[in-house]
C-alpha cells in the first residue's frame, strides 16, 4: 500500500511529473548517447590502429621504443621460445621496421618500411584485406605493398618498380628496387601515407639484418587477454634485455587524446547533471512544501516518520527510475541504430573527409552499444535522486505535527 | 478508571518572547463511552487541550494520563505509536488522503497497525456500512461531498478500534442534514463500539447532542455539565 501511495502521489500533479521525468530521461538519453558515440568512435579508432598494425602487445629489444633504429634489432629465437608457454598469445609476427626514402620517377617520399611474415601478418592484422588493388605478398618475393596515399603521392601503381634507399643494420647502405605488387588502403589515413610492406626475408636482404628483427608483434585476441599475457611474458623474459609493451604504451598520444576528450565530455555531463539536479530539486521542494499538511495528518493518524520518509523517498526514486528507463530505452534504440549503421561523415563532402583525415581519423563514427554505459547513467540519476531526497526526509524527521497540520 | 485524566495542564506558547497562555491549569477526567463536547469562544484553548489529550502537543506543565499512562513524557516516536493504538482523529477539514479511495483511507490506518488483509477487509466493510458509505467504497475524496468525506473520516478514526476519538470542529464545514446524519452515526458508534468521543466545537447542534459539555474560557474550565 505504501508503494501504491507513492505511485499515486507521483501522478497527483501529472504535468509536473511528466516534466520531471522528461528532464531525467533527457539527461540519461543525452549522456548515454554522447558516451556511446564517444566510446564507439575512440574504440573504433584504437581498434583500427591496433588491429591494423600494432597488435595488443609487442616485444622489442630493451630501449627500442625510445630509439627506434635498426641498430636496436634483436635475435628473436629466445623470446619466441617463451611465447609458446603463454596460451593467450596465439602467435607472434616478426618484423623488421625502419625508414627509407621511396622514389619513383621524379617523386620522392619518406616511407616506413616493414619487413614481415606475410602469412602470419595476414592472420593477425588481416593485411590482405587492406589490398585495394593488386595482390598480397608471398614469402621471400622481392615485391612490396604500398599505402594508397603514398602511392598517389609518388604517382606509382601496381607492377611499377619503386626504388628504396636507406640505412641498413649497423650502418650498411640499403638500396633496392621493388615491384609494387599491391596498394594498401587502411582505415587510418596516417598509415596510408607512410606504410610499405615487404616479406621479412626481402627486408633482411635489403637492410642486411639477417636473423634479426626489431619487433615481435603479438597476436592476442583482445585487451583483457593482453593484460594477462603481457604480465606473464614480463615475468618470463629478462626485462633488461627485452621490453614488453602493451598497445596503450605504444600509442600514448592517442591514449592521452582520448583521456582529454573524455575529460571534456565529463565536464559537459557534469554541467548537464547539475541542471537536471536543479530541476529535480525544484520538483522536490514543491512536492515537500505542498505536502507538509498531509505529512502532518499522516503522522497524526499514526504513520511513523520512517515509513513516511521511505514513502517519499520511494516517490522520488520512482521519478528518477521511470525517467532513467525512458532515457535508456530511447537512447538504446538510437544508439543501437548507429552501432549497426555507423555515422559516415563522408556524406558531408570531400572537405569533411579531408578535415578528419588531417587528424589521422577515418570519418566513420560507430556508436558503442554497451549496457554498462546506459546503466552507469541510470546509477548517476539514482544517486542524484537519493541525495536530493534527503531534503524531504530531513524535513519529515524534523516535522512538528501540529505546525505541519496548520501549514 | 478514567480514560483520560488531566491534572493542572498548562500550555504557554512563545514562553521566551511574548508568552501566550493557552491553558492555565486544566483538570479533567473523561470516562469510557462519554460523548463530550468541549466548547468555548475562539482562543479559549479548546484545540490546544484536544491536541494535548491526543498526544499531538505536549503540555508546558501538568500531567496527562491516557489509560493510566503518562503521555507527557513520551518521545515523538512513542507518541506516534500511542496515537496509532489509542486515538482516532476527526478533523474539521476531513483530511483524507486524496490519492486513496474511501476503502483505502480506512484500510491504511489498519495497515499501519499491521492487521491482516482479511481483518482489514472485514473492518472496512463493517465501518463503511456503519457510516452508510458502502456504495462509495471506491470513490476518492474528490468524488465525495463534504458530509460524505467526514463520514469516511469517522470510519477511518474508528478503524484501529481506538480507546477514544478526538473530533476537532467536525461539523464546521457541513450543512444541517450532513451534521445531523454524522451526529447520528457518531452517537450510534459511541454506543455500539463503546468508543469515547470528545469534540471541540462551536456548533450548537453538536452541543445539543453531547451528554457532557465542558466550557473553556481563557485557558480554564469555567463549567462542566453532565446532561445525563
Amino acid at each position: 500500500m505504501l508503494v501504491k501511495l507513492a505511485w499515486r502521489n507521483i501522478w497527483r500533479n501529472k504535468r509536473r511529473t511528466l516534466l520531471t521525468i522528461s528532464a531525467v530521461a533527457f539527461a540519461v538519453f543525452f549522456s548515454s548517447f554522447m558516451n556511446s558515440f564517444q566510446k564507439g568512435a575512440w574504440d573504433h579508432m584504437m581498434n583500427s590502429v591496433v588491429n591494423s598494425y600494432f597488435g595488443f602487445g609487442q616485444v622489442h629489444k630493451a630501449g627500442y621504443f625510445e630509439e627506434q633504429t635498426l641498430n636496436n634489432a634483436f635475435d628473436p629465437t629466445e623470446a619466441k621460445s617463451q611465447l609458446g608457454n603463454i596460451p593467450e598469445i596465439r602467435d607472434a609476427v616478426a618484423r623488421v621496421e625502419s625508414f627509407a626514402l621511396a622514389s619513383y620517377d621524379k617523386y620522392t617520399s619518406v616511407a616506413f618500411v616493414i619487413g614481415t611474415e606475410p602469412g602470419k601478418e595476414d592472420k593477425m592484422t588481416e593485411l590482405s584485406t587492406k589490398v585495394s588493388s593488386g595482390a598480397y605478398l608471398v614469402d621471400s618475393e622481392k615485391a612490396i605493398l604500398i599505402g594508397s596515399k603514398i602511392a598517389e603521392k609518388l604517382n606509382i601503381n601496381v607492377n611499377d618498380t619503386l626504388v628504396l634507399l636507406g640505412q641498413g643494420y649497423r650502418g650498411v647502405n640499403a638500396a633496392g628496387k621493388f615491384v609494387v605488387k599491391g596498394l594498401l588502403t587502411f582505415p587510418s589515413p596516417e598509415l596510408n601515407k607512410t606504410m610499405i610492406y615487404m616479406p621479412l626475408q626481402t627486408a633482411h636482404d635489403f637492410y642486411g639484418s639477417e636473423g634479426m628483427v626489431t619487433t615481435l608483434a603479438l597476436d592476442i585476441d583482445n585487451k583483457e587477454e593482453a593484460i594477462v599475457a603481457l604480465a606473464n611474458l614480463k615475468q618470463n623474459l629478462d626485462t633488461s634485455t627485452y621490453e614488453v609493451l602493451n598497445w596503450e604504451e605504444m600509442l600514448p598520444e592517442l591514449q592521452q587524446a582520448r583521456e582529454v576528450d573524455t575529460g571534456g565530455a565529463q565536464v559537459m555531463l557534469f554541467v548537464l547533471y547539475l541542471i537536471i539536479a536543479f530541476v529535480l530539486l525544484g520538483t522536490i521542494l514543491m512536492l515537500t512544501k505542498e505536502r507538509m499538511h498531509e505529512f502532518g495528518i499522516l503522522t497524526a493518524i499514526g504513520m511513523d516518520k520512517k515509513k513516511l520518509a521511505s514513502t517519499v523517498w520511494m516517490e522520488i526514486l520512482i521519478l528518477g527510475f521511470v525517467g532513467s528507463m525512458v532515457g535508456i530505452l530511447l537512447s538504446a534504440c538510437i544508439v543501437y541504430y548507429f552501432y549497426t549503421n555507423p555515422l559516415d561523415l563522408s556524406i558531408m563532402g570531400e572537405d569533411a573527409v579531408k578535415t578528419y583525415e588531417s587528424f589521422g581519423v577515418e570519418p566513420i563514427f560507430p556508436a558503442a552499444f554497451q549496457w554498462d554505459i546506459f546503466f552507469t547513467q541510470a546509477m548517476i540519476v539514482a544517486i542524484l535522486t537519493s541525495i536530493l531526497s534527503m531534503y524531504p526526509i530531513i524535513k519529515i524527521f524534523k516535522l512538528n505535527t501540529i505546525a505541519a497540520m496548520r501549514d | 478508571m478514567s480514560v483520560i485524566s488531566a491534572q493542572q495542564i498548562k500550555k504557554t506558547y512563545n514562553p521566551k518572547t511574548i508568552p501566550v497562555h493557552a491553558l492555565r491549569g486544566v483538570d479533567l477526567n473523561i470516562e469510557k463511552r462519554e460523548f463530550t463536547a468541549i466548547v468555548g469562544p475562539s482562543g479559549s484553548g479548546k484545540t490546544t487541550l484536544l491536541n494535548i489529550i491526543g498526544g499531538l502537543d505536549r503540555p508546558s506543565d501538568g500531567r496527562i494520563e491516557v489509560g493510566g499512562k503518562d503521555i507527557s513524557t513520551l518521545s515523538d516516536n512513542q507518541l506516534i505509536d500511542f496515537r496509532k493504538k489509542y486515538i482516532g482523529f476527526v478533523f474539521q477539514a476531513y483530511n483524507l488522503i486524496p490519492v486513496f479511495t474511501a476503502k483505502e483511507n480506512i484500510e491504511f490506518v489498519m495497515l499501519l497497525q499491521k492487521r491482516s488483509k482479511a481483518e482489514r477487509d472485514a473492518r472496512v466493510e463493517e465501518l463503511l456500512s456503519a457510516v452508510g458509505m458502502t456504495e462509495k467504497i471506491d470513490k476518492r475524496p474528490s468524488e465525495l461531498s463534504g458530509g460524505q468525506q467526514q463520514r469516511v473520516a469517522v470510519a477511518r478514526a474508528l478503524a484501529s478500534k481506538p480507546t477514544f476519538i478526538l473530533a476537532d470542529e467536525p461539523t464546521a464545514n457541513l450543512d444541517s442534514k450532513s451534521t445531523s446524519d454524522l451526529l447520528d452515526i457518531m452517537a450510534n458508534l459511541n454506543q455500539e463500539e463503546e468508543v469515547t468521543f470528545v469534540f471541540s466545537t462551536h456548533d450548537q447542534r453538536v452541543i445539543d447532542r453531547a451528554r457532557r459539555v465542558i466550557t473553556l474560557d481563557d485557558g480554564v474550565i469555567i463549567s462542566d455539565v453532565n446532561i445525563d
